[in-house]
């Protein structure tokens, strides 16, 4: 942590303070190199020797609507609005080159992660530092074999009042994308982002490995939205982290309701200053031959922070294990998990596994987890309104998913929620 | 005028002929007899476990409420067999006494599934003073009151021939009391005579919906049978001198 920016501290009297930029990167490619064959605690195990592909590059476009190397449609599938209408900006990196990027109000800067590295003497001490080079084999493949995202940066006291858009797209079979992306939010500033992975239909394998760093600054807000349309082929490996200081507020939201081969991530927000506040929703649908295995946790590690982790997960067939961990270490904390899954076709199963952990007495800490089918008698009372069982169904399933995400502008729960239908119709 | 065009009272709109009904393996309902005609409403009385919820189940056609004999014949049709859902596209509500809670449905969304077509819904909720709660999860802690009025704004929407009211009134304090009583009155059209279509079967532990709600009939059930049937006022007053005991003793 000692790379991360102390409150107060200016980046140069930082920079005195931390080594050298030479001295860290070739200390985080040691350490890359040493965890190169290091599996990850959870999921399978992805034998990278079996990726192969060289990408190939692509045409960067001004505009969205120039984008040449795949489909509008295709985009658009991914949550992207090509028109860019009711976007504050937007990024769009095709397998591992970026295609587009660009943002359209002040106070909100889109660059490419090695572009950034570039443009600014600071940048570097942003990488590396909530997620761990060498937490495994996958977070040292992407240090080792280099890697492109955005870089997104909300200037202080800055609010955009439109979420930016990200597109993460894999158009070459047997790829690896290596994706790091940061995303910092300045004091005072708020900034909402949207991001949609997807993959092309032809796409019979690939693996997507994406970091994502978040810096949430004192008073400061970051809502993030992810939704993940991969072909069955995919394996998926997100490694995020977020670090919050005092007041601010980290929302994440993650939907995946197509399919995947297998998907493993379980992202943590540390919440290091007064009352910072952190929110994990996880919506998540399984098809046979789907195994996902996703938890979010929270370390609450200053006074009167608070944190809610909530998944809504069913299986139709294929394995879910719900992690979820809360670690309160300071005193006045309030945090609450909710793990609920709903096993509509057997085959595959679904695993709940809540944790609360607390350093000090002073804390209030609490979960629930349900797991089964739907209740008869929820159906029951929707069939005596007039609905068959199968619409009673459909309705219940679709309020078992509607999480209701607190703190969201309405523009960006609007979306949303448009976003969930258009999923929720081609996955149920 | 011919001979064929009765007037509508005399139409039978409920007819329970001989029904007995099984719960888990046993007969609750043991031969229930029970007619009911164009706009009349009916109040059922009769101790804990006599069978009353039983019957207004077995009529919206719970499977868990199994016909092992006898026939329900709504507006001329026997719908014995049929699935709840096809008897509330037929005119049958029902209000629940203990409803489930469905998380993630909005009751405004819940109220629009109901009427399945256009409605007033803001009108509606005004009126039955829920307006703040139609963007919260249908019967997500709601309290008593708070329940029977959001399944009464459900009926209102559904708007059905014949409302299956249980205890409408149990739980519910005195200030929503006035509203439980309205919303039902309105239900069942008793603001008119003449032109009334509304059909309603009551189940009243107290009877004090009587004082919102006029009914035409009352019957006694005791033991899976109904046991007496008259003016619901008598029965009621029958009933809270001498007991249900009393009460089913004489008609021995």
């Amino acid at each position: 942590m000692e790379g991360r920016l102390r409150q107060g501290e200016s980046h140069q009297e930082r920079g005195e303070r931390m080594a050298s930029p030479e001295d860290r990167i070739r200390e985080l490619k040691e350490r890359a190199m040493r965890a190169a064959g290091k599996p990850a605690p959870y999921g399978p195990d992805i034998d990278l020797s079996q990726y192969s592909c060289t990408p190939q590059e692509c045409a960067y476009a001004e505009e969205l609507s120039d984008i040449r190397d795949v489909d509008p449609e295709e985009l658009a599938r991914s949550g992207v609005d090509i028109t860019g209408k009711g976007r504050s900006g937007s990024f769009v990196q095709l397998d591992n080159t970026i295609v587009h990027r660009k943002a359209l109000e002040k106070g909100v800067e889109i660059l490419g992660t090695t572009e950034a590295l570039r443009k600014y003497d600071w940048a570097w001490e942003y990488f590396w530092n909530v997620v761990q080079v060498d937490a495994d084999k996958y977070t040292a493949d992407v240090e080792l074999n280099g890697y492109e995202g955005y870089f997104i940066r909300a200037l202080p006291g800055s609010r955009t009042v439109y979420p930016l858009q990200a597109c993460l797209y894999i158009r070459s079979p047997r790829l690896v994308q290596r994706v790091h992306n940061i995303i910092i939010a300045e004091e005072n500033s708020e900034l909402h982002i949207i991001t949609g992975c997807a993959s092309d239909h032809r796409v019979d394998m690939a693996l997507h490995l994406g970091i994502s760093e978040f810096y949430v600054k004192r008073n400061a807000k970051i809502t993030f939205t992810m939704i993940h349309n991969w072909v069955p082929g995919m394996d998926v490996r997100p490694r995020s982290g977020a670090v919050v200081e005092e007041g601010g507020v980290f929302l994440s939201n993650y939907i995946v309701m197509e399919p995947v081969r297998s998907l493993q991530l379980y992202p943590t927000a540390r919440l290091v200053g007064e009352g910072a506040v952190a929110r994990f929703n996880s919506v998540l649908v399984a098809r046979p031959g789907v195994e996902m295995d996703v938890g979010s946790r929270v370390v609450l590690s200053a006074p009167r922070c608070s944190a809610e982790v909530v998944s809504r997960a069913i299986t139709l067939g294929g394995s879910i294990v719900a992690r979820g961990h809360l670690r309160g270490e300071a005193e006045k904390v309030k945090a609450h998990l909710e793990c609920r899954g709903l096993i509509l076709e057997e085959g595959g199963g679904m695993l709940a596994i809540p944790e609360l952990e607390a350093t000090v007495p002073n804390v209030d800490m609490s979960h629930e987890a349900a797991v089964g089918k739907i209740a008869q008698e929820e159906i029951e009372y929707l069939m005596a309104r007039g609905l068959s069982e199968e619409e009673a169904t459909a309705t219940i399933v679709r309020g078992f998913l509607n999480v209701r995400i607190e703190g969201l502008p309405p523009v960006l729960e609007r979306e949303i929620q448009k976003m969930m239908e258009i999923s929720q119709r081609s996955a149920l | 005028m011919s001979e064929r065009e009765e007037e509508p009272r005399d139409q039978v709109v409920l007819e329970v002929r001989d029904l007995h009904v099984e719960v888990e393996g046993r007969e609750i309902l043991h031969g229930v007899d029970l007619m009911i005609k164009f706009g009349e409403t009916h109040v059922l009385f009769g101790p804990n476990g006599s069978g009353k919820t039983t019957l207004l189940m077995a009529i919206m056609g719970f499977p868990r409420y199994r016909v092992t004999r006898g026939r329900i014949i709504f507006a001329g049709e026997d719908i014995t067999g049929l699935e709840p859902h096809l008897r509330a596209q037929r005119g049958i509500g029902i209000m629940f006494q203990r409803p489930p809670t469905i998380r993630g449905l909005a009751l405004r969304d819940m109220v629009r599934l109901c009427a399945g077509g256009e409605i007033d819904l803001s009108a509606m909720a005004e009126e039955m003073n829920l307006v703040d709660f139609l963007d919260r999860d249908v019967n997500y802690g709601f309290s008593g009151g708070e329940i029977k009025r959001s399944e009464l704004l459900q009926l209102l929407a559904q708007d059905p021939r014949l409302v299956l009211l249980d205890e409408p009134e149990s739980g519910v304090d005195m200030e929503n009391l006035q509203l439980v009583g309205r919303a039902i009155r309105k239900l069942l059209q008793k603001d008119r005579r003449r032109t009334r279509t509304k059909c309603g079967l009551i189940i009243t532990h107290t009877g004090y919906i009587l004082d919102y709600v006029e009914a035409d009939t009352g019957h006694v059930m005791c033991d899976g049978r109904i046991v007496c049937s008259g003016n619901p006022r008598e029965q009621l007053e029958g009933i809270r001198k001498f007991g249900f005991e009393e009460c089913a003793r004489c008609t021995r």
